[in-house]
């Protein structure tokens, strides 16, 4: 049944409702249909559900290690997802593979969902390089670090499929892009919306809301609820439990598929919490109370799928550890090539300036390595 | 198929030629469509190639520049229209922190040949923030390249070789010079044509090399005319490239002058003029009879119109430095 605008929840929906299709004590709840008359479900089988949960508990320990690395002095910062796996990882099964993710610097889970070798994005936190994967490869494309940024180019690419002929159909592409709730108060996303309005692009606005920004609140970045939003911009706002995987899966589905058959973008706000901090160069005890981690811990995304698998005896202990020891040994040969990632050349600091180059760089880079070469054969 | 055109229908031909040549070329900005931009410079080319290729945008420069990037990415050759100089900046960090990064940052996977056209430069009584020459903020960028044309033929070359170009371009327009004719072969072939990111001495010259690019060549070539009255020969040098610099064009000719002036709009502090002088005096120093000498707009911002001849450097003030040069 409907609660409020958005969907029916569980006694812990903020006001206005979401939709909640797994409460956090483990209970499936059918079908939401929310207020536009949208019924949101899923089908999967006990296979599905099961490798659902493997990739939450995969993502959140591959997070884990990456904390570590970081922790150790092996990578120069970590924007960790901990507590968003279900809102990535939904979101991220529900895309088909021809669709196009445009992330910021925190999809980790996304990235994973996706098949792309989780090891990826740890030049850019090692240090090695900013990035360095081509985005239509892995439809995937490089994190953005500029807050919002993104939402513009998942906009074009989007506007591109339309020219392309690429909608209209079940076989048709659409754009994903991920941004948080400080993002929303950015001019860029702001006309992301109004061009995704305009053009009907086929895109879906992924907002996980995870309620700070750094270390300011929802409050300082909005009046009303988020989703709310897309109204003014002529086109469906959904909120979900952002910490349900499988209703983050069920709306990003049909708001996906509804982009591909040529039906305009939807806005997407995924209401979860960040459990970590920012990033690893950031104190949350200096501006959250510990009450209120403690009152998301019980709302856990991996908690509710393992009681629910439980309950339902679609998986037993055993399964479980598995899952847990497999995770392990992801994380250990993560980290084992993590530590072996070559560093780059010193002068390859002079690659990949220009497509067609410069004469301005290559003087540069020729007096580096003469100055560089004047050092050989001296005692250090 | 030589034709005597204006500096904006030779922008005009510019871009026809190469949404034809290239299906993956389109146009975007505001009021670039029917009403064929404030300038005219995409007149009838929405009639033409339609609204698809020539695309009128909501009203937001970030979002014409950002939506490009994605754009590119998905494998189209956007060309964006910026309306005025002055109106850049909303785009500006779209630009600075994503056009300009994005191959460096992809390790070279993702190209983005983006050409974001700029008309620019004052001299034509306009109002606060449509005559700034804003272009030492997009050279001191490395990842953009940037170039201005000056005359016809080249505007209809350099538009398209910018075009054709896997670089992002900022290609700045002299806006005052869109109604001023010359000579331009529409049937030039772009295989032959003079390198996009290459200097051309536009009048030689032994006695002093007068340094413009843009809006500048004209006032420049007008003062080596005056000049020649006194019996002093200007070789004046349109440099068309902002970044890359040519440097070999202009120490070839220093070397041989001995003297150097650089005239800008934009404000000397930090400025192109700035740039070339340090150059010039370490490649050329021993060449050198005087300092390199700058004349620019003044570091204050740009004036209301009836102030801004007196701001703009003109035929006067370049033979003032050239008289200073010689009197060194």
């Amino acid at each position: 049944m409907a609660n409020g605008d958005s969907g029916a929840g569980g006694a812990d929906a903020p006001a206005g409702g979401f939709v909640q299709l797994l409460t956090p004590e483990g209970e499936r709840v059918d079908s939401v249909t929310t207020a536009d008359g949208t019924t949101y479900t899923v089908d999967f089988t006990d296979d599905e559900y099961r490798e659902l949960y493997r990739d939450l508990v995969t993502v959140r320990r591959l997070d884990a290690e990456a904390t570590a690395l970081q922790r150790q002095g092996e990578l120069g910062i970590w924007a960790s997802l901990l507590g968003q796996e279900a809102a990535q990882v939904g979101s991220g099964r529900a895309m088909r593979p021809q669709d196009m993710a445009f992330p910021t610097y925190r999809e980790h889970g996304v990235l994973y969902t996706r098949g792309i070798d989780p090891i990826m994005p740890f030049g850019l936190f090692r240090g090695v390089d900013q990035g360095g994967w081509d985005p239509n490869e892995f439809k995937f494309n490089t994190y953005t670090i500029v807050i919002g940024s993104q939402t513009l180019h998942a906009t074009g690419y989007a506007m591109g499929i339309t020219m392309d002929g690429k909608t209209g159909n079940a076989d048709g592409e659409a754009v994903i892009a991920y941004f948080g709730d400080g993002a929303t108060s950015q001019g860029d996303v702001n006309e992301a919306f109004v061009w995704s309005g305009v053009f009907h692009a086929p895109i879906v606005f992924f907002c996980q809301n995870n309620q700070y920004a750094i270390s300011e609140p929802l409050e300082r970045q909005t009046r009303i609820p988020l989703y709310r939003r897309a109204l003014g911009y002529g086109f469906p706002g959904v909120r979900i439990d952002g910490n349900d995987v499988l209703a983050s899966f069920a709306v990003t589905r049909a708001a996906l598929d509804q982009a591909r058959n040529g039906q305009g973008p939807t806005l997407i706000e995924a209401y979860t919490y960040r459990m970590g901090a920012h990033t690893s160069s950031d104190d949350p005890t200096r501006y959250r109370i510990a009450s209120e981690v403690e009152s998301w811990k019980a709302k856990d995304p991996i908690a509710r799928v393992k009681a629910f698998l439980t309950k339902q005896r679609i998986a037993d202990d055993d399964f479980f550890g598995d899952v847990d020891e497999a995770a392990k040994k992801l994380a250990l040969d993560l980290r084992e090539r993590v530590l072996a990632m070559p560093y780059p050349q010193p002068v390859s600091l002079f690659d990949n300036v220009y497509p067609h180059g410069s004469p301005e760089v290559d003087a540069q880079r020729a007096e580096f390595e003469r100055y560089h070469a004047s050092f050989e054969g001296s005692a250090n | 198929m030589s034709e005597t055109i204006t500096l904006g229908k030779a922008l005009n031909h510019g871009l026809r030629k190469a949404l034809e040549d290239d299906p993956k070329v389109i146009i975007m900005g505001e009021d670039v469509g029917k009403l064929g931009g404030v300038f005219r410079i995409t007149d009838g080319l929405q009639k033409d190639f339609g609204d698809d290729r020539v695309i009128d945008t909501p009203l937001a420069e970030s979002g014409i520049v950002g939506t490009a990037v994605g754009l590119a990415i998905r494998g189209y050759r956007p060309v964006c229209e910026i309306q005025f100089d002055g109106f850049v900046f909303p785009a500006y960090n779209q630009i600075v922190a994503q056009v300009a990064k994005m191959f460096y940052r992809s390790l070279g996977n993702v190209r983005l040949p983006i050409v974001i056209r700029i008309p620019f430069g004052g001299g034509i009584g306009a109002v606060e923030h449509h005559s700034e020459s804003p272009e030492a903020l997009f050279a001191h960028v490395p990842g953009l390249k940037v170039v201005s044309c000056s005359n016809p033929a080249d505007a209809y070359t350099m538009i398209r070789q910018a075009i054709a170009s896997d670089d992002p371009i900022v290609f700045f327009e002299p806006k005052r010079r869109y109604w001023e004719k010359g000579e331009v072969d529409l049937g030039a072939d772009l295989a032959n044509a003079f390198p996009l990111h290459q200097a051309r001495v536009a009048k030689p010259g032994s006695d002093a090399t007068v340094l413009a690019y843009g809006p500048m060549v004209r006032t420049c070539l007008d003062a080596a005319i005056a000049a020649a009255e006194d019996g002093r020969n200007l070789e004046v040098i349109d440099l068309r490239s902002l970044s890359p610099l040519d440097m070999g064009t202009v120490y070839e000719s220093v070397r041989r002058t001995g003297r150097a002036v650089v005239v800008h709009e934009a404000p000397g502090n930090l400025g192109l003029g700035a740039e070339l002088a340090a150059r010039i005096t370490e490649e050329c120093f021993y060449s050198l009879e005087a300092p390199v000498l700058r004349v620019t707009g003044y570091d204050v911002p740009y004036p209301a119109a009836r102030v801004e001849e007196e701001y703009l450097p003109d035929l006067d003030r370049v033979l003032d430095a050239v008289d200073r040069s010689f009197g060194w």
